[in-house]
């Protein structure tokens, strides 16, 4: 059992990695990937609030979307699985703006330390991505926790790689017109190649 | 601001994957076959278009405290109405674009446009505007999406151009544009021409 979830883990952060495998939150993934300092902020709070979204849609489509999940409420025949879309957002906007509270309330160094990043992350695909992916393999809940935080891990690891990758860019010289975004496209789509590498292992 | 400006700057000379990094995403991961691409930016096309119209026409009424939720929201009922078109009339074409569709939601050129221009401007010109970036996001995903297929598979459209070894005949498929990193050299290549020829664009560091 703690096998099958450790797998999901692992295949999460490395074989089916977010941001290399899918390229799923690349708008930040290349404005916000300057600095390792702040990428490492940014990758912090994705694990967070990734981990804490895909159960709790995992949930609600368990319990309230899927079709035949009204059962309990006496409505078998109703499927509201159309609804998804605009559930799963709505959750990651209201978790994300709990979380800020929250952690503004108790935890304020960490959430100093976040500052701007928190907001960002509501439109950040990789989150809504997170869910999406939970509901297309029809995840149990067990296997969702292990999945949410799998797959923040590998989306913050390769924002942290790319972050170093470009810090030490910074004494390059690179033709004119790929300055900036070109060069990082190009840094992106080998690092990309690397994790195909991955892409075989059976776990 | 005239409705030509607002309409083909977007194109090249504002262009959002380009210039503004903005919805970069999808741009990558559906481009192997031109059919998703077709697909993809004519959702991308519709939402925009009408959620910046929509935006605009209720903008003065909209508490700003709460605006973001209420364009989310805008753009999430409008992402399934595409979603749901796709599903009914593309069937196996929606299957392959797998989750891409939903997150056109999260796509950021939806949700910039909204915020940068709709909430400034009049409905008809917003509506412009997000027709405008919407084919700008398209030019780019046609022109990535036109090479992976023509020299990965040597088809278009799933029609042949160059006949592969494999069927006898002459062209040697290139399994490199056929893996998703290659679509990051493709766009590379794009803002590299692009600026070459609007040097004005190029960044400094």
């Amino acid at each position: 059992m703690f096998e099958h979830y450790l797998t999901i883990i692992i295949k999460a952060i490395f074989i089916e990695n977010l941001a290399l495998g899918f390229f799923l939150g690349m708008c930040t993934f290349l404005a916000v990937s300057k600095k390792v300092s702040t990428s490492l902020g940014l990758g912090v709070a994705v694990i967070v609030v990734q981990t804490i979204t895909v159960p709790v849609n995992n949930l609600i489509y368990h319990f309230l979307l899927q079709d035949g999940a009204l059962a309990w409420a006496g409505l078998p025949g109703v499927d509201l699985s159309f609804l998804g879309l605009i559930s799963y957002i709505g959750v990651i906007a209201a978790m994300v703006q709990i979380l800020e509270m929250a952690l503004d309330k108790y935890f304020p160094p960490l959430y100093n330390a976040l500052g701007i990043f928190l907001p960002l992350i509501t439109v950040n695909c990789a989150i809504l991505g997170g869910s999406l992916f939970m509901v297309e393999r029809d995840y149990t809940f067990g296997e969702s926790v292990a999945y949410g935080v799998g797959s923040g891990i590998g989306w913050a690891l390769a924002i942290v790689a790319l972050a170093g990758i470009r810090e030490k860019m910074k004494y390059s010289n690179v033709p004119a017109g790929l300055r900036g975004l070109g060069i990082t496209f190009i840094t992106v789509g080998l690092m990309a190649f690397g994790f195909l590498a991955f892409s075989g292992i059976q776990l | 601001m005239s409705v030509k400006t607002t309409l083909f700057d977007p194109i090249f000379k504002n262009n959002p994957i380009g210039l503004q990094i903005l919805g970069i995403c999808s741009a990558l991961a559906v481009t192997t076959k031109l059919e998703t691409v077709l697909a993809m930016s004519g959702a991308v096309i519709f939402v925009t278009a009408f959620s910046n119209l929509f935006v605009s026409v209720i903008r003065a009424h909209i508490p700003s405290s709460i605006r973001i939720i209420v364009q989310m929201t805008i753009i999430a009922s409008l992402v399934i109405v595409a979603d749901q078109v796709l599903k009914a009339y593309f069937f196996s074409i929606s299957k392959s674009m797998s989750v891409y569709v939903g997150l056109i939601i999260t796509n950021c050129i939806v949700m910039g446009r909204a915020e940068g221009f709709a909430m400034k401007n009049p409905p008809w010109i917003s509506f412009v505007d997000g027709l405008g970036n919407g084919v700008g996001y398209a030019v780019v995903l046609l022109f990535v999406g036109v090479l992976r297929e023509l020299f990965g598979s040597g088809s278009l459209l799933g029609y042949t151009i160059f006949p592969l070894v494999g069927d006898g005949g002459w062209y040697q498929g290139n399994g490199l544009m056929l893996l998703a990193p290659s679509a990051f050299f493709l766009i590379a290549i794009f803002i590299w021409i692009v600026r070459t020829y609007y040097p004005e664009q190029i960044e400094e560091e």
